[in-house]
């Protein structure tokens, strides 16, 4: 069995920050229609290396491929250009704004002609129709895309981030942290939605700490530890506490058995 | 979500609640409603067109500021430095035509330039030095006060020619005299509401105020975006600057001081949220009207204008606390 080109893929990443190195020649690959979990604990460089990808910080070294092309990303927007898309913790949505707002916040659609050209006017009915049918894509049930976001709940409100970047991204989406604020119902609804935007076909990187819901949704785990990847495991072939016990150190990769690898 | 219990039932009442605007939006039509019931039944001449329109003139000066105040507020910052930088434009137009003999329209078109540079000031030390606009302002406040007064050497300057004067003009509407500045009040709080609400550029002025990382993360240039604010926020200045030159015929070095405060109460009251990101523009309009019904009311009624002072105060503490307690709800 050939292995598929990877849709984003690292090697030897190195980012310092003055005495410190935060990634130590990390590598990375993401397959086509998988979710990648990426854990590791505190200082393992798991946000360097998630920020390095999505384009909000420059590496010092190292190489990162998309779809097989090498690219450099100069900034989140230029990533998001190249279609990456990123929902990062807390800092997703306007509230006080509408939810078909939120949707196209920076993308608006304008009305053709000159009206949208010069004088910049949007065209709120077409935004609406579009952001109404794209969240019944996804599934999901908000009844009125005109309603303040401030008005969902916490899972709702994640929901409304990750249809945006689902929405718009052409090759990855990034979820940092997307279930961590939610109770159990509300996080179970988000990962129920991230398997749909898999399904749609969009490979998914999800950085978690919370390692049920990583077992219970990723395809494979990536796991960082001091600046590096120490192994990518197969979460249908290894344990939680063995996962665990990687990367804080306790065992060394090598320990794993084979099949445990992924 | 689908796997949600479902959402509360649709009811017709829940409907119609969820479609009003909030509290924030029609307590300041309904404190103006109110008010204007009272002096109505107070005073005959209060409810005639003449005196409306000696209203909207008497609010014209502080109305305009407010648009351009309720641009910075809406970014959540403050503009302490408004009233000032006004005044200052004032002296550049006035001295520049009476002193000078510079063509008006060119002197017009310096002073609003002086404006609008102060407002890039502002902005740019909120931009780039990343100070709070409270501090930025109240410096800027102070620098533009103290040029104006070495500039016109504290003096008044009189004897206008007419093109300065032309907005202080009224026409016949009726059998009610209307000026031109108020007409011109008007129709800017007009663009200024049809823009925010419905161009992409009026909205990033909402999603600044509401969440300026996530506005930046979603491949808004939110510096650049910052700083035109406070720049067009100083043009807008500028031309209250002119208002008031129309409205007074001088040129007066120390204008603007109560304007100052003035035009932050007309934002308060009309239910803008001094946090940013939440309000209409147009409620700004009828917080400094209210303030101008007050006044007038209260005068007509005879009653001392320190009682008016007091009011307004009690009134923009009512303003805040209910939109303070309207945030706590949600």
């Amino acid at each position: 069995m050939s292995t598929p080109t990877p849709v984003l893929q690292a090697r030897g990443l190195v980012k310092r920050y003055g005495q410190v190195t935060a990634l130590d020649g990390a590598d990375f690959d993401l397959l086509p229609g998988e979710i990648l979990a990426v854990i590791g604990d505190n200082g393992a460089g798991k946000s360097t290396l998630i920020k390095a990808l999505s384009g909000a910080l420059i590496p010092d070294e190292g190489e990162i491929k998309l779809d097989g092309k090498p690219v450099k990303f100069d900034g989140p927007s230029d990533a998001r250009r190249q279609g990456i898309e990123t929902v990062y913790q807390d800092l997703a949505v306007a509230p006080a704004m509408s939810i078909a707002e939120n949707l196209f916040l920076g993308r608006e659609i304008r009305k053709p002609g000159v009206l949208g050209s010069l004088f910049r006017l949007l065209d709120k009915k077409k935004m609406m129709a579009e952001a109404v049918a794209h969240m019944q894509d996804l599934k999901i049930g908000i009844r009125s895309m005109k309603q303040a976001v401030e008005t969902l709940s916490g899972g709702q409100r994640q929901g409304v981030a990750v249809a945006r970047s689902a929405a718009f991204a052409r090759h990855v989406v990034i979820l940092d942290e997307p279930t961590a604020a939610l109770g159990v119902k509300e996080g179970n609804m988000v990962l129920d939605l991230i398997r749909r935007v898999r399904d749609k076909g969009l490979p998914v990187i999800l950085i978690s700490h919370n390692m049920p819901h990583v077992f219970e949704i990723a395809d494979r785990i990536h796991i960082a530890r001091l600046g590096k990847r120490a192994v990518v495991v197969n979460p249908k072939k290894i344990s939680m506490s063995d996962t665990v016990a990687v990367m804080t150190g306790a065992k060394r990769p090598d320990e794993l058995p084979a099949e445990a690898l992924a | 979500m689908s796997s949600t219990p479902a959402a509360p039932a649709r009811t017709p009442l829940r409907d119609m609640l969820e479609g009003m605007p909030p509290l924030a939006t029609l307590g300041p039509v309904i404190a103006l409603t109110i008010a204007c019931a009272f002096f109505a039944s107070q005073s005959d001449r209060f409810l005639t067109g003449q005196n409306f329109s000696l209203i909207l003139q008497q609010v014209m000066v502080v109305g305009v500021l407010a648009i351009g105040q309720t641009l910075v507020i809406l970014t959540a910052g403050i503009d302490l430095s408004c009233g000032m930088v006004m005044a200052l434009g004032t002296i550049v137009m006035t001295k520049f035509t009476v002193d000078y003999g510079i063509n008006a329209y060119l002197a017009i078109f310096c002073g609003l330039a002086v404006c609008a540079a102060f407002g890039f000031l502002n902005g740019a030390l909120v931009t780039y030095v990343k100070l709070p606009p409270f501090i930025v302002t109240l410096g800027t406040l102070n620098i533009a006060f103290a040029i104006t007064q070495i500039y016109s050497g504290s003096q008044t300057i009189s004897g206008l020619p007419a093109a300065l004067e032309f907005f202080g003009s009224t026409f016949k509407l009726g059998q009610t005299a209307v000026s031109y500045g108020t007409v011109l009040m008007l129709a800017m709080f007009l663009v200024t509401w049809y823009v925010l609400r419905e161009t992409a550029p009026g909205r990033h002025v909402y999603a600044l105020g509401n969440n300026p990382e996530a506005t930046r993360l979603m491949g808004i240039k939110t510096n650049r975006q910052l700083i035109a604010i406070y720049t067009l926020a100083g043009f807008i200045y500028g031309i209250a600057g002119l208002l008031l030159v129309a409205r007074t015929g001088v040129g007066d070095p120390n204008a603007g001081q109560t304007d100052n405060l003035d035009s932050i109460t007309a934002v308060v009251l009309g239910g803008i949220s001094l946090f940013g990101g939440r309000g209409i523009i147009l409620g700004a309009l009828i917080g400094a009207v209210i303030v101008g019904v007050f006044r007038n009311g209260l005068t007509l009624m005879g009653v001392a204008s320190v009682y008016q002072i007091l009011i307004t105060g009690i009134l923009v503490i009512v303003a805040v606390a209910t939109d303070q307690l309207s945030r706590r709800k949600g």
